[in-house]
């Protein structure tokens, strides 16, 4: 009967405070004009607002923790929203909650990233223009299911975007130049990069799997349909950092990732090569023993490649120095490889061409239109029928323990103190007063939605000790 | 008074028990989705040893303050792993075999080379020591026991000693459920060791009350350190990773060794065909206001001189001579004063021990427990 009444308490609970949801969090709209403050209006914001700022200059960092948020740039007859860092400001928008999007925003001139998503899911950063001078332009790291498209990015010290340790996303449309690197997909997997121009950096495009960090594999991504031309500018970025090794003159570079598919892209003028696939051998850095250093299973299909190759530079023309040669090739292939194939492979000029096979006549990666998830990834793993009894013990039982003095009160007290009463205590736990001299006052735990705080309550109330108590009535 | 050495049959906190009677980690982080592992706010975490009876754990907590497990009898794993400073030891350079004390205080023992870690957080690292030399917590715990600087015990006199003590022969029956003329072996007394070791987590900081949603758990001055923190001019975050604030990699960062001491290579013995001269684990900063002094031999004193470190020039206090390959992400940050002390506001802001163990008045043995002079846990 009791569990009856309780799953009746949270039927009936979860009515009440859904129907609060629907009322409090009715998305509204935030503007933000010249002379006031982007985080102001952030920190204003609720899971499903939009903040609309209006063309001016703020000199601000932006930094966006909660989830649902879209921030967008609202561009007046040219006129645009730009955020400048003046190169002191560290980074321009910062996003670490889930379901966010960054709009139209001109950004220039800070120190570290333009714009940054960590760890955040289901993210679209679109229609941005980002001046460097930062290290990255756009980057999404540790970050799934996402958007990166109809992106200006050019004066960058590494790569103009940047995925690291993602999953699942579009980088399309985008134009990258004038940057060490136009694009580069870092230890990632399931990345579609399509439609972009590449042109006037160090090198276009790079896909690689760098050694030394948490995520051990790269794999499947997609090079499609791109221009990538001219990426002959020498290598500009600092002496030490992670860009500094990688060679001028390149189209695109496969560095130790696997299953990459290079396909339909028209790369022109790239004056080392079109294609460059290495591993981890060829650079400075240490070998990791818990990753393959080895790029296999790439698939070159038919690409466009024209003016490739003319005048080797760096470690493309030593390699080739050291092979007695002077011509430099459209494809060059620096390593051991398993799996690899080139379509048509007569009529491409390769390094390395006893490691290919022949891809079958007709393959294609056409099927693929999309990497985005078909739903987005849902923040939390479904409830669990212990909700209460996990919440508590991950999180009070730290101070409280049933029976005797820990930092907190015994809870055998305040079950007394509550009887009955759930929700009040579900309310106080989140702005809890100081009540006992002999205690410390208790941090809120306001982070914990009304649900949790509910679930809990009703743990301690009519389970937390039972099975004490039962025991002991039985000795 | 003939029991007055009891197992707990209820799991620490951050522990739920399972049907099984085995004590599971709880943390909210665990109910997040994917992606696992690491970076930004809510994020799942790796894979943690758990999965211990509250018996084990409980035993493996008195076998940890007690110094009958240290040759001399006077070394128990917290003189090196004290409550008192984070369970690391408030040292620069750890001392060991034959000391007296804990702390800055500790003296008259062996000197080793390199400072005690923190356990806090243990059960989720892969691989242990400073240079990466262990894969388990049962092969670390190995080390200190049986090296002739630290605790200076063997297998043989430290399954003597346990075996010939009646309250530990109880004991161990009552967790293990030993036969009558069952052997307690090394295996098993390290076991319960790591039980207890993995007991010990920190995941409701102020910090993880902001992650999971409580806009104002941290001041605008902490703001603005996680913000300094996570930037890609100090790239803190892009090593000391969100959740566990570590990426568990080894990293080069050419920290200073103290006047005196000669160059410390790090894990390049230990994994000599790569290019790790110098590189040591990227250690956790949670609680990292509790594990003063910094750096694998304590050569900095205080959070300030470690950011400074960090601020000045890229690689500066690494030794010429010895070529070290300074890890990318070490950069030239050109932070301004005020956003130093922010940085070390967010620092601070990674305290919290609430699920500290209750440190034991007395151990089996009857051999003194380590003094314990704040409150860092519950007598019983």
């Amino acid at each position: 009967m009791r569990k009856r009444i309780f799953a009746l308490v949270v039927a009936l609970s979860a009515l009440i405070s859904s129907t609060c949801v629907f009322s409090a969090t009715q998305s509204k709209v935030i503007t933000v004009r010249e002379g006031a403050s982007i985080q102001a209006a952030v920190k204003l914001a609720n899971p499903g607002d939009t903040i609309e700022v209006y063309p001016g200059l703020y000199k601000e960092t932006v930094y966006i923790d909660k989830n649902d948020i879209t921030i967008r740039g609202v561009v007046v007859a040219g006129e645009w929203p730009v955020m400048d860092g003046e190169d002191t400001l560290n980074d321009g928008i910062l996003v670490a909650g889930h379901g966010v999007t960054v709009d139209r925003f001109f950004i220039r001139r800070f120190k570290g990233n333009g714009i940054m998503t960590q760890g955040a899911n289901n993210y679209k950063i679109i229609n941005n223009i980002v001046e460097g001078d930062s290290v990255y332009g756009i980057f999404p790291q540790f970050s799934n299911n996402g958007l990166v498209a109809d992106n200006v990015i050019w004066n960058v010290h590494d790569a103009a975007i940047y995925l690291g340790m993602c999953e699942n996303a579009d980088v399309v449309r985008n134009d990258t130049f004038g940057s060490v690197m136009g694009i580069e997909i870092e230890n990632s997997k399931n990345i579609l990069v399509e439609n972009n121009t590449a042109h006037d950096n160090s090198s276009g495009i790079q896909v690689t799997l760098l050694q030394g960090l948490p995520v051990k594999t790269a794999s499947n991504t997609i090079v499609r349909r791109n221009f990538i031309s001219n990426n002959n500018v020498p290598n500009f970025a600092p002496r030490g950092s992670a860009a500094a090794g990688t060679p001028a003159g390149t189209g695109i570079v496969i560095f130790a990732a696997d299953d990459t598919v290079v396909e339909g892209n028209i790369i022109t003028g790239n004056d080392s090569a079109a294609i460059v696939m290495v591993d981890h051998d060829s650079s400075p850095n240490v070998r990791d023993p818990e990753m393959d250093p080895t790029p296999d299973n790439a698939k070159i299909y038919d690409n466009v490649y024209w003016n490739n190759g003319t005048k080797p530079l760096g470690a493309a023309k030593d390699v080739l120095e050291q092979a007695g040669l002077k011509e430099g090739f459209e494809v060059m292939l620096v390593t051991k490889s398993k799996g690899s194939c080139i379509a048509n492979p007569s009529s491409v000029r390769v390094f390395g061409a006893d490691q290919f096979t022949a891809c079958p006549d007709g393959a294609t990666s056409a099927g693929i239109t999309t990497m985005q998830l078909s739903e987005p990834i849902a923040e939390n793993l479904e409830q669990t029928e212990y909700n209460g009894r996990f919440a508590y013990k991950a999180i009070c039982a730290g101070c409280h323990i049933y029976e005797g003095r820990m930092v907190g009160p015994p809870m055998r007290v305040i079950q007394a103190l509550y009887m009955d009463r759930p929700e009040a205590m579900a309310q106080w736990i989140a702005n809890p007063t100081h009540k006992r001299d002999d205690y410390p006052e208790m941090p809120p735990q306001n982070y914990l939605s009304e649900e949790d705080r509910l679930a809990i309550a009703n743990y301690i109330l009519n389970d937390l000790g039972k099975s004490r108590q039962l025991r002991q009535s039985r000795e | 008074m003939t029991l007055a050495f009891t197992l707990s049959d209820r799991c620490p906190p951050s522990f739920m028990i399972d049907e099984n009677g085995k004590c599971q980690l709880v943390s909210l982080y665990q109910r997040y989705s994917a992606p696992e592992g690491f970076g930004g706010l809510r994020k799942p975490l790796p894979e943690a040893r758990d999965g211990f009876s509250p018996q084990e754990i409980d035993l493996g907590r008195y076998l940890f303050f007690d110094p009958l497990l240290g040759g001399d009898k006077k070394t128990s794993c917290a003189h090196c792993h004290h409550p008192d400073y984070g369970y690391a030891d408030g040292r620069g350079t750890a001392m060991g075999f034959g000391g007296s004390g804990v702390g800055a205080k500790r003296r008259d023992g062996a000197e080793l080379e390199r400072g005690a870690p923190t356990l806090w957080n243990v059960a989720f690292l892969r691989r242990l020591f400073w240079d990466w030399r262990a894969t388990s917590l049962e092969e670390q715990a190995q080390g200190p026991l049986f090296a002739a600087a630290e605790m200076g015990n063997t297998p043989a006199q430290l399954e003597a000693d346990i075996n010939a003590n009646g309250t530990y022969r109880r004991l161990f029956t009552q967790a293990y459920g030993l036969a009558h003329d069952e052997k307690i072996g090394t295996a098993l007394i390290i076991q319960a060791l790591v039980a207890f070791e993995a007991s010990l987590v920190s995941l409701n900081s102020r910090y993880d009350h902001y992650a999971h949603g409580d806009h104002n758990a941290l001041s605008e001055q902490e703001q603005i350190g996680h913000n300094i923190f996570r930037s890609f001019v100090t790239r803190c975050s892009q090593c000391h990773t969100p959740p566990l604030f570590t990426n568990v990699e080894l990293a080069v960062i050419g920290a200073p060794e103290p006047p005196g001491k000669n160059f410390d290579l790090g894990a390049d013995p230990i994994f000599p065909d790569m290019k790790l001269r110098g590189a040591f684990k990227v250690p956790t900063l949670r609680n990292i206001s509790r594990t003063a002094p910094y750096m694998h031999s304590g050569s900095l004193e205080r959070l300030q001189d470690v950011v400074e470190f960090y601020n000045d020039k890229r690689g500066h206090a690494a030794p010429e001579e010895q070529n070290l390959i300074i890890h990318w992400h070490i950069t030239n940050p050109n932070l301004r004063k005020e956003e130093e002390t922010a940085l070390i506001a967010f620092l601070n802001s990674l305290e919290d021990e609430t699920a500290a163990p209750v440190v034991p008045n007395a151990v089996p043995s009857g051999l003194g427990v380590v003094s314990v002079e704040a409150d860092a846990g519950l007598k019983n």
